[in-house]
């Protein structure tokens, strides 16, 4: 589904800080399961998150989405291809603050000029599903963090994407709630949608629910990870 | 459809943007409004005063002739008047008799006028409005049939009863003005039976006008011509001379709003940056971000744009100009309290749009443009 190849990131490049953050990483993401980046701190898994995403462009190599090379594309059609095939959790969820539950679940959805009213009901029904009806109307910065993280969650299915990303969506969250969190992300798995979780937690790379781990040390790839 | 749509979402959640910072953008429509305000009650003040004196001017004479000596206005001699009006193209010359008399018992001036239809009814006055409230106890109103003591020049006193008030709607010019026969206003002056104030003309082509003041002018040296369309310029000049003055010391309301839209120029907040990240990152476009920060801009700037325009309306036109009638009026010193007839400019209102509503937006979108055209990873290392 996705294919990186020979993919390069450096920042500040010909800089006296320069850094390379992710060197010669080659690795295909299969459809329909979860994958999870796994590395120490710095050791570029949110970078390659963020190329997989369409967020971030490499310095150099190329990247297949369904067999369509995206590397070279304009910013305005990277940014639908992020609108409609992907949904992001982040690790600091930002939500947006002094937005109601519901706001925010819907904001991705408003530039796709869906009605009003059938996208709040979407955005209902997802709350819903998660748990959060009840909550809908409440302020995001009243919300507990398990709460805040299932707003999240919701906010990346808006567009309902074939792709979830998560960047250490753990990281705020004790064993318990993380334990949830990975049962909602097996419940994905089954509906078929493409999972990719950056994290070093154990909860989340020793969960059943993943299929596949890459381990990712000083920006590369470890030996040993098919690509 | 679509695209109706996607205005209508990104607006409701411009506004929902709006409700949550209520204190920050309140403040902000509340100087805004202030400042338009301010501008657009001098606009409307100065415009609708200029289009009030010329509406009553229509009425004025078209050209009055005037004595002087030794620089000064003098009484005109009546036999004057045979020999202009024997001019070619003077239609009617008609004497006039006119003066102020300053009233010890209320401290002010008034205009005293000989008035023709009271001609025959010596003993009886008609006042203007603004000398209904402060003659007398200077506080309660002179209603009519009451008694106006007048000292004549001699020294007597002459009582006369008030027979009418002018009408509210012609206060601009007759706040001050009382109106008697031409006997009283010769006993109360001294003024001789050959001599009035000044003359008036009409004329029958008002192209010849010019002519026929040189023709006054030579025949006698020790008068003056005043035209009618020189009062309606010299009055032009008055008001806009007055509208600037009010403009140079709002100047300085101006400059702190220019300093307010500078500061949401250079830039944004955390919190708004972060907002745009998160944006970017889950999809928007950064004409999406830039079509919310418009829409943010405008409903400030045109909520402040109407709000100041409605206020400076009711300020002029309802509540009589209050904050600026010392100023702008500077009627002697019995201020007229008039309403002026709703008169609006569009040219003004579109210049004063375009000189607040358009740089504001502009203002807001300006950094929002520069945020929105950051890396959208850049929300993942927030």
């Amino acid at each position: 589904m996705i294919r990186l190849q020979n993919i390069r990131k450096v920042f500040n490049a010909g800089k006296p800080n320069e850094f390379v953050a992710i060197q010669g990483v080659n690795l295909t993401i299969d459809a329909h399961g979860v994958t999870a980046l796994k590395g120490p701190s710095g050791s570029g898994k949110t970078t390659l998150l963020s190329i997989l995403g369409c967020l971030a462009r490499p310095t150099s190599g190329r990247i297949m989405l369904q067999d369509r090379e995206i590397t070279s594309l304009p910013e305005r059609f990277l940014t639908e291809i992020r609108r409609v095939t992907f949904g992001f959790m982040f690790q600091q969820f930002n939500l947006i603050k002094g937005l109601t539950a519901l706001e925010n679940v819907m904001i991705p959805a408003y530039p796709n000029g869906e009605k009003h009213a059938s996208l709040k009901k979407r955005a209902m029904d997802l709350l819903d599903l998660l748990n959060l009806a009840d909550k809908a109307s409440s302020k995001v910065e009243w919300l507990s963090g398990g709460e805040g993280q299932r707003t999240a969650i919701a906010r990346a299915l808006i567009n309902d994407p074939a792709i979830i990303i998560a960047d250490e969506p753990t990281a705020h969250l004790d064993t318990r709630l993380s334990g949830e969190f990975m049962e909602i992300i097996g419940q994905f798995k089954k509906e078929g949608k493409t999972i990719l979780i950056a994290s070093h937690d154990p909860v989340v790379c020793e969960s059943d629910a993943v299929d596949r781990i890459v381990d990712m040390r000083d920006g590369k790839v470890a030996p040993g990870d098919v690509p | 459809m679509g695209a109706l749509n996607k205005q209508r979402n990104i607006l409701d959640l411009t506004l929902s943007s709006l409700v949550r910072r209520k204190g920050k953008n309140l403040a902000l429509v509340a100087v805004y409004s202030f400042v338009i305000f301010l501008l657009a009650s001098v606009m409307f003040f100065t415009h609708s005063i200029k289009k009030e004196s010329s509406l009553i001017l229509q009425d004025a004479p078209e050209m009055t002739v005037q004595r002087l000596a030794a620089g000064r206005q003098d009484l005109i001699p009546t036999h004057y008047i045979d020999s202009i009006r024997k001019i070619r193209g003077v239609q009617s010359v008609a004497p006039r008799l006119w003066g102020y008399y300053y009233d010890a018992l209320s401290g002010v001036n008034f205009t005293l006028m000989a008035n023709a239809d009271l001609k025959d009814r010596p003993g009886e006055i008609i006042i203007g409005n603004g000398v209904s409230w402060r003659s007398g106890t200077g506080k309660q109103s002179t209603r009519k049939n009451d008694i106006i003591p007048f000292k004549t020049d001699d020294g007597s006193v002459l009582t006369l009863k008030v027979k009418g008030i002018l009408p509210f709607a012609s206060e601009l010019v007759t706040a001050d003005l009382i109106l008697l026969s031409e006997t009283d206003f010769r006993k109360i002056f001294s003024v001789s039976g050959d001599h009035v104030t000044d003359l008036v003309l009409q004329v029958r082509n008002a192209r010849e006008l010019p002519t026929i003041a040189a023709k006054i002018k030579q025949m006698y040296p020790d008068t003056r011509q005043i035209l009618r369309e020189e009062i309606l310029r010299t009055y032009e000049a008055v008001f806009d001379w007055r509208g600037g003055l009010i403009i140079v010391v709002l100047s300085g309301a101006f400059f702190a709003f220019i300093i307010l839209v500078w500061d949401k120029a250079t830039g944004l907040s955390g919190e708004e940056k972060r907002e745009i990240g998160i944006l970017k990152a889950i999809g928007w476009e950064t004409s999406d971000i830039l079509l919310m920060k418009f829409w943010e801009g405008a409903v400030l700037s045109l909520s402040a744009f109407f709000l100041g325009t409605f206020l400076a309306y009711l300020h002029i036109f309802l509540g009589s100009s209050i904050l600026f009638e010392p100023v702008l009026k500077g009627w002697s010193v019995l201020y007229p309290h008039f309403r002026l007839t709703p008169s609006i400019n569009a040219y003004q209102i579109a210049t004063l749009f375009f000189l607040t509503v358009i740089p504001y937006t502009v203002a807001t979108i300006v950094p929002s443009w520069r945020s929105a055209t950051i890396d959208p990873d850049s929300v993942m290392r927030m």
